[in-house]
């Protein structure tokens, strides 16, 4: 949405020349506007860091619980993570091409994994 | 040779060429560290009840490298966002405090944690000498709580030639809290801050032992996983303070008086990296030190 819509020149050398910041998503006036959620951001992974710490020092019944509250506490800073500081919230097209694939072929690696321990062949 | 489209838009991609390039590396990163993570994942599942350890890691320590971390994210944006504000003095502070954060966690690590791991000793007992090592183990104590039983004896080694010497026939270890004191109820679950080994001595005998060693990579399947992964990682945290350390010294101020934007662009692309690193860190530091 803060896209600038010119036309891409071919030759680099001519765009430099033109002021190529004009021709990026980011301009410096957006930039200094995002500065206050970069420091919010890096706030609240703080303050989830300590929750982190904290709950893994609340028995939530047993081990298994217990790892489960804290990946989904780490997704969702991960999350924050690609979204905010990685610029993902608001990326162009080919960058979430390349990653819906990156995603799958990690669910496919780890369902592997999970095979292999469940291991539905032999505990038939 | 004149790279093209450094900072302009490639018209097909609609990116300049960096973007698309640093994140397909980082889509074969994310299948390497999930690589490694899947392991993990595997050895922790098929371990016997009770046999992955807990609390082995210093959790105060672990917690202030994940906020240096963290901090090392918040600054490298911030140094990026000076660029495209055209601020060269804020950027080259910024990326100042970036390196030097990067070098205290590399430092907390190489020179305190893995160290320190090292330097301690654990002796897995036989399955039927458990009962002799009792006042170490306190398994009695363990089964009436319904908790799995303790099989390894911690602490640090005063006779390190037993480790090699066949003539020794035992361990001489002071013994780790939880070894010292295994009935107290305060020892039934790790402790946030780092307790050193008591001085209270056991004597073992290596015939009742079934598996003796440091905290080495060989030592067990948690501590495998742990120097893999962190290693790597630490590996990559050393990549990204070489190409920071790169992009801040005069090099990068030819770059920005030539064409700021193109400084600017390097620095996102490096900075991607370092938020990648600090990503799988995210799932570091739960899963090796809390869990």
């Amino acid at each position: 949405m803060d896209e600038t819509h010119e036309p891409a020149l071919a030759d680099p050398a001519d765009a430099a020349a033109h002021g190529a910041a004009a021709h990026d998503e980011h301009t410096a006036h957006d930039v200094a506007k995002h500065i206050r959620a970069y420091l919010m951001v890096g706030a609240t992974l703080l303050l989830f860091t300590a929750i982190t710490v904290f709950l893994s020092y609340v028995n939530f019944g047993t081990q298994k619980a217990n790892v489960a509250v804290a990946m989904l506490v780490a997704t969702f800073k991960a999350g924050l993570v690609a979204a905010i500081f990685m610029h993902l919230s608001n990326e162009k097209r080919m960058i979430y091409r390349i990653l819906i694939f990156t995603f799958f072929f990690v669910l496919g690696l780890f369902w592997l994994t999970y095979l292999a321990w469940y291991d539905p062949i032999t505990t038939r | 040779m004149e790279i093209p489209y450094t900072v302009t838009a490639r018209p097909d991609t609609g990116l300049w060429n960096a973007k698309v390039g640093i994140w397909l590396f980082l889509a074969s990163e994310v299948m390497l560290f999930g690589g490694l993570f899947s392991a993990y994942v595997f050895l922790r599942l098929d371990a016997e009840p009770g046999a992955w350890p807990h609390g082995l890691l210093n959790v105060p320590v672990g917690t202030m490298n994940t906020a240096i971390l963290i901090a090392s994210s918040v600054t490298v944006v911030m140094a990026w966002a000076s660029l495209k504000m055209r601020k060269f003095r804020a950027y080259w502070w910024y990326m100042l405090v970036t390196i030097l954060c990067g070098v205290i966690f590399l430092g907390v690590k190489l020179v305190y944690e893995w160290p320190q791991k090292f330097d301690h000793f654990g002796a897995f007992i036989k399955k039927d000498a458990l009962e002799k090592y009792e006042p170490y183990l306190g398994n009695h104590h363990l089964a009436e709580k319904g908790l799995p039983q303790r099989t390894e004896i911690s602490g640090h080694l005063h006779n390190k030639e037993a480790l090699n010497d066949p003539n020794v026939k035992e361990y001489e270890i002071a013994l780790d809290p939880v070894n010292a004191d295994p009935t107290n109820p305060n020892m039934d679950r790790p402790h946030f801050l780092y307790v050193p080994p008591t001085d209270k001595i056991a004597t073992i005998e290596k015939e009742d032992v079934e598996y003796a060693n440091m905290f080495l990579p060989k030592h067990s399947a948690y501590f495998a996983s742990y120097f893999t992964i962190t290693g790597l990682h630490g590996a990559h945290v050393l990549g990204g303070v070489i190409i920071f350390t790169y992009l801040w010294l005069p090099v990068g101020t030819k770059l920005y008086k030539r064409n700021p934007e193109h400084l600017a662009n390097r620095v996102e692309v490096a900075g991607l990296f370092w938020h990648f690193v600090d990503l799988v860190w995210i799932f570091v530091f739960p899963l090796f030190y809390l869990l």
